[in-house]
């Protein structure tokens, strides 16, 4: 008895509620990208927002599962879960279904099909969570950082393979995760440093770049000759940073896919392309700008409900919020994930546990990184890698991956005084 | 509990300024830059454009002279085009290969999911052969289009032609025309272009991405419907339109015929004329090249644009002017030895021939030249030879009344002014003073510097049928259904000649018929008044002129017919008049002893090439070798060969035009 009221008590609402009217808000927007007036039903399971009613149902049935879970049960598994997600996709590299350029879906029967990557952020998060809140571990420590990377790192080379470089990059968001337990700043400050640089190098010719880091470069060890270690320090960094610049060209001409090089290019302003590459970008952009303040209305998008952006439901769901809600629904949509993501930081550092902290921040990084990304796609500020806009993109695979995300920390945030 | 703990707040900070980067673009595509809802707009709002049916024109009894007829355009739309055999598709169109991959590069430059038109306006019995197999061409689609047909294939200088619109005139017009419209470029169609285009309609549908209609942009709030253009009534009678164009088959002139009681034109035949028809659909470029390459110059408009010395036709206004100033009476006589002196000139009187005692309407009946000398000289010398110019100035606006040497003001496009001289003109020959009534005699006789359009001397003769005004001679009888007729065209213009001087003028012109120069072109029961004239010309034989009208008692229609370079006007001009007189009193011709229409059909009067191309072989002055006639000659050759390069200057227009429409 006591422990169900408890129960109750302690579950975290606010999240709750802004879970649920991110799911409503992607209902909505999904049956307005899609909708076709010959199909009204809403249970059949034939157009995409009555599969994704039907996502919401199962979703919601998960989190009270989650909910109804024993805390304990979900730390103790964690290996497990990561081992089974590992393990699908590698499944998936052999039978997995190819959608779009992707070997990215496992297919269930019935039209229902399983995505194991998205599934892989979860219980790589649960499994990190678990490592670094073991004893004895430190971030900061060689062993345990090599540790961490790996178990980071398998799922994002198996993903890679697919080849899904959105899925992939999604992984990156753990640096804050890291960070939070005791990495280096200097990651932070390096990983921007490399984005920087890649972006640069791609937009002018490497040996101007590496002048201008050369002068810089060459200015600090200058102001600050006495400090060895610092020199030493700066001319191993400019020997990395010239490396790297010239690894870029390398990758970007010969790693990188055309289509992909094509899609940075069209972000940096390299190539205009409204007709072909940049046509999906080029509209998304239209039919958000075209949004004004207030939007169109509820189901009076032309740009998205008569195709012309592509992906309306899924990559681009975002399209159809900026086009029929305007700057004000994209403002509450932007609002309502920053409540979200601040809401899991801040449940995660009331937490006692360290496994629930790590476990809250990895959650709070994936949700923010694919917000991020998503959004700055939609309006161009972004490559186009195909990452869904959490509980508001079409998928059952990412709307239930993203249950459990959430509701795990919500019931972990729940059983917060007690021992896990 | 954590030594990292501040370190929350630089991962928030981090997640926060990344969100306001992503809200502030956001912001500005939405709100800042207006580019984006344009854009939209234009992704989904597709204007189609139904073009207004043109209106038809009728004859005065409300017979089609003018009418629309379907023809077809082959539309094609790149993206849904499968595979075909192109060699089949182009015998099926009845192209050539070079052209059907000109035209496929065209349509795909233009757009690969909209429609455009790859091959123009294939006529129904075509189309009918194509209909059948078009279907096994996906993405080829047809579409029909209102072209204009001439049923009897008469009056194709008045009723002009369309063409597509030019693109200084799309600039010109407001956004009323688009690449493609079809527009009057000559004659009716040109002068009453905006009320026989009626008013384009236009639906804005929405569309999606695949071009497919979605609904009404707006709910069709900024649709507007097509209003079909207005029906023209024009004044010409068929009967007598296509009488008059078998009449002057292979001759060069023209025939202008007018009702003095309105001004309504009845027959305005320029010859030699071309078949309308030729100049719609797709052979249009090359029947187009074919008439410009004529020597005889179809495409010009001779009632308005021709300018011929009216000759003897000029007499009775002469006498009307001196009978009006009192110099002298109807009974004012004069004995003609066959010659005029004055001065020291002498002027041969119809080659040589006595006329012997003549008063006013003898000499008009029989075209004694002695006497309208006489007369204007009378007019001229009035107050001395020092008053000269200045009685040639009275004198001078006194004709401009009549019309002559200005523009009548018809409803349709290029008339000419024909040339009145004035003192200037004679002071910049003769110098100021140098000149007297002698210099200037050949006036007298509708002679010298003075040229007149068939139009203007048509309408000198609703003048003498209504004994002294005349109404602005017009195509256009009436506009639309409600059959509104322009207000100018119920004035009377008065020329300022009492009503009452009239009379032995036309005496003299009854007896022209009844027993003078043009007694063959008697119509039995119909007292028809007319004149001939024998205009000298320099390049051959004269011209031959008739003006007349009839009935002499509430004439019904005044006539001006001019045949080149055929001889005298009572030989060739005189009949065809009256064979058109009688047709459209009377309905039919009836058998005369002398003459047949038949004849008159048949004779081929078409002057020698190398003589009529005056362009490059301007003619000598012939028999005459005074300084005056030289003069004149000359002026004459340069007047008809302004003509003639005004001419080949329209030529070049339209040829560039029609190259335009490729």
């Amino acid at each position: 008895m006591n422990n169900q009221r408890s129960f109750f008590f302690n579950v975290d609402w606010v999240t709750v509620f802004i879970y649920l009217a991110l799911c409503t808000i992607g209902w909505f927007n999904i049956h307005s990208a899609v909708l076709d007036p010959k199909y009204h039903g809403i249970l059949d399971f034939k157009t995409d927002y009555s599969k994704q009613f039907w996502y919401i149902i199962a979703a919601l049935v998960v989190a009270i599962i989650v909910l109804l879970l024993e805390s304990r049960f979900i730390t103790a598994l964690a290996p497990a879960f990561y081992g089974v997600s590992i393990l699908l996709l590698m499944v998936v590299l052999v039978i997995g279904r190819n959608v779009g350029g992707n070997q990215a879906w496992l297919s269930l029967g019935g039209g229902v099909r399983l995505q194991p990557s998205e599934f892989a952020k979860f219980t790589t998060c649960l499994l990190l969570a678990r490592y670094l809140s073991s004893v004895n571990v430190r971030v900061t420590e060689l062993r345990s950082f090599s540790v961490a990377l790996a178990i980071i790192g398998v799922p994002m080379v198996l993903i890679l393979l697919q080849p899904d470089m959105g899925s992939t990059l999604v992984f990156y968001s753990f640096i804050f995760v890291l960070y939070r337990e005791g990495l280096s700043p200097y990651f932070l400050v390096i990983s921007a440093l490399f984005i920087t640089l890649f972006l640069t190098s791609i937009l002018f010719s490497p040996l101007s770049v590496i002048a201008v880091i050369s002068i810089v470069v060459l200015l600090i060890i200058l102001l600050f000759r006495k400090n060895k270690k610092l020199v030493m320090t700066m001319l191993a960094g400019l020997a990395i940073c010239i490396a790297f610049v010239f690894s870029v060209k390398f990758i970007y001409n010969h790693v990188l896919q055309p289509h992909q090089k094509v899609r940075i290019d069209i972000v940096l302003g390299i190539k205009n392309d409204p007709r072909g590459q940049g046509y999906n970008v080029n509209q998304s952009k239209i039919a958000i700008g075209s949004g004004k303040l207030w939007g169109k209305g509820y189901l009076h998008g032309t740009q998205t409900k008569y195709s012309f952006v592509p992906a309306q439901s899924t990559d681009f769901i975002f399209c159809t919020v900026g086009e029929e809600w305007g700057f004000a629904g994209s403002l509450a949509v932007l609002g309502l994930y920053t409540a979200l993501i601040l809401r899991l930081i801040f449940l995660a550092e009331r937490q006692r546990s360290p496994f629930s902290r790590i476990y809250g921040y990895g959650a709070a990084s994936i949700i923010f990184f694919h917000v991020m990304i998503n959004i700055a796609t939609t309006i161009g500020l972004a490559p186009v890698i195909g990452i869904p806009l959490p509980l508001i993109s079409y998928g059952g695979s990412s709307l239930i991956s993203f249950t459990l995300l959430i509701f795990v920390l919500v019931k972990l945030d729940s059983n917060r005084m007690g021992i896990v | 509990m954590n030594s990292f703990f501040e370190r929350r707040y630089v991962i928030s900070g981090i997640f926060l300024v990344i969100i306001l980067i992503l809200l502030s673009r956001l912001f500005y595509i939405q709100i800042i830059d207006p580019r984006y809802a344009i854009y939209a707009n234009n992704n989904v709002r597709r204007p189609v454009i139904y073009n207004a049916a043109r209106g038809p024109i009728l004859d005065r009894t409300g017979k089609p002279l003018v009418q629309n007829v379907a023809f077809y355009d082959i539309m094609v739309t790149p993206k849904q085009v499968k595979p075909f055999d192109t060699a089949e598709f182009c015998k099926l169109l009845g192209i050539d290969r070079p052209t059907f991959d000109k035209q496929w590069t065209r349509a795909v430059k233009y757009s690969s999911y909209q429609p455009s038109i790859f091959e123009k306006q294939i006529s129904a019995t075509d189309y009918a052969s194509i209909q059948e197999r078009l279907s096994e061409f996906p993405g080829f689609t047809s579409t029909p289009r209102y072209l204009r047909t001439y049923p009897d294939s008469v009056g194709a200088q008045f009723l002009g032609y369309i063409g597509e619109v030019t693109d200084d005139k799309i600039n010109h017009s407001h956004g009323y025309y688009h690449p493609g419209d079809l527009v009057g470029i000559t004659g009716v169609e040109k002068s009453y272009e905006a009320v026989l285009r009626g008013q384009r309609g236009i639906e804005n549908w929405m569309v999606d991405s695949r071009n497919k209609r979605k609904g009404k942009y707006a709910n069709g709030m900024f649709d507007t419907a097509a209003v079909a253009g207005q029906r023209l009534t024009s004044s010409l009678d068929l009967d007598i339109q296509k009488l008059g164009e078998q009449l002057m088959h292979n001759k060069v002139g023209s025939i202008v015929a007018i009702e003095p009681s309105t001004g309504e034109i009845l027959c305005y035949v320029s010859s030699p004329t071309y078949d309308p028809n030729l100049m719609v659909g797709r052979e249009r470029g090359n029947n187009a090249e074919k008439l410009y390459e004529n020597p005889y110059s179809p495409f010009f408009i001779r009632p308005i644009q021709a300018k011929y010395p009216p000759g003897s036709s000029f007499k009775p206004l002469s006498a009307l002017i001196a009978l009006q100033e009192g110099i002298i009476t109807p009974s004012t006589s004069y004995y003609c030895p066959g010659y005029y002196i004055a001065g020291n000139r002498r002027f041969k009187c119809n080659n040589g021939e006595a006329h012997g005692e003549v008063d006013l309407s003898s000499a008009v009946a029989k075209s004694c030249n002695g006497y309208f000398m006489m007369v204007f000289q009378k007019i001229m010398d009035r107050y001395g030879a020092r008053q000269t110019e200045q009685m040639f100035t009275q004198w001078r606006a006194q004709v401009n009344k009549f019309g002559l040497g200005t523009k009548l003001d018809l409803d349709m496009p290029g008339e000419a002014r024909g040339n009145l001289p004035t003192p200037l003109h004679y002071d910049n020959i003769y110098k100021h003073g140098g000149w007297r009534s002698s210099t200037i005699l050949s006036l007298a006789i509708g002679q010298g510097e003075l040229l007149a359009t068939p139009l203007q001397m048509a309408n000198l003769e609703c003048i003498i049928a209504n004994h002294g005004y005349y109404y602005k001679p017009h195509l256009i009888k009436a506009i639309g259904a409600q059959n509104v007729i322009k207000k100018e065209y119920l004035e009377r213009n008065y020329v300022g000649i009492d009503s009452t001087n009239f009379e032995p003028v036309i005496n003299g012109m009854q007896e022209v018929v009844e027993s003078g120069t043009a007694i063959r072109s008697k119509i039995p029961g119909i007292i028809m008044c007319g004149k001939t004239g024998t205009a000298q010309n320099s390049h051959g034989d004269p011209h031959s002129i008739f003006v007349a009208f009839a009935p002499r008692d509430h004439p019904k229609i005044a006539i001006a017919v001019v045949v080149e370079n055929s001889g005298e006007g009572a030989h060739w001009a005189a009949p065809i008049a009256s064979f058109i007189v009688e047709k459209y009193l009377k309905g039919s011709i009836s058998p005369r002893e002398e003459i047949n229409p038949e004849y008159f059909m048949n004779a081929n009067k078409l002057p020698d090439i190398p003589t009529y191309n005056i362009k490059t072989k301007p003619q000598a002055p012939a028999n005459d070798t005074s300084k005056k006639q030289k003069k004149d000659s000359s002026d004459k050759a340069k007047g008809l060969k302004s003509a003639g390069n005004d001419d080949g200057k329209s030529l070049a227009g339209k040829r560039s035009t029609k190259k335009g429409k490729g």
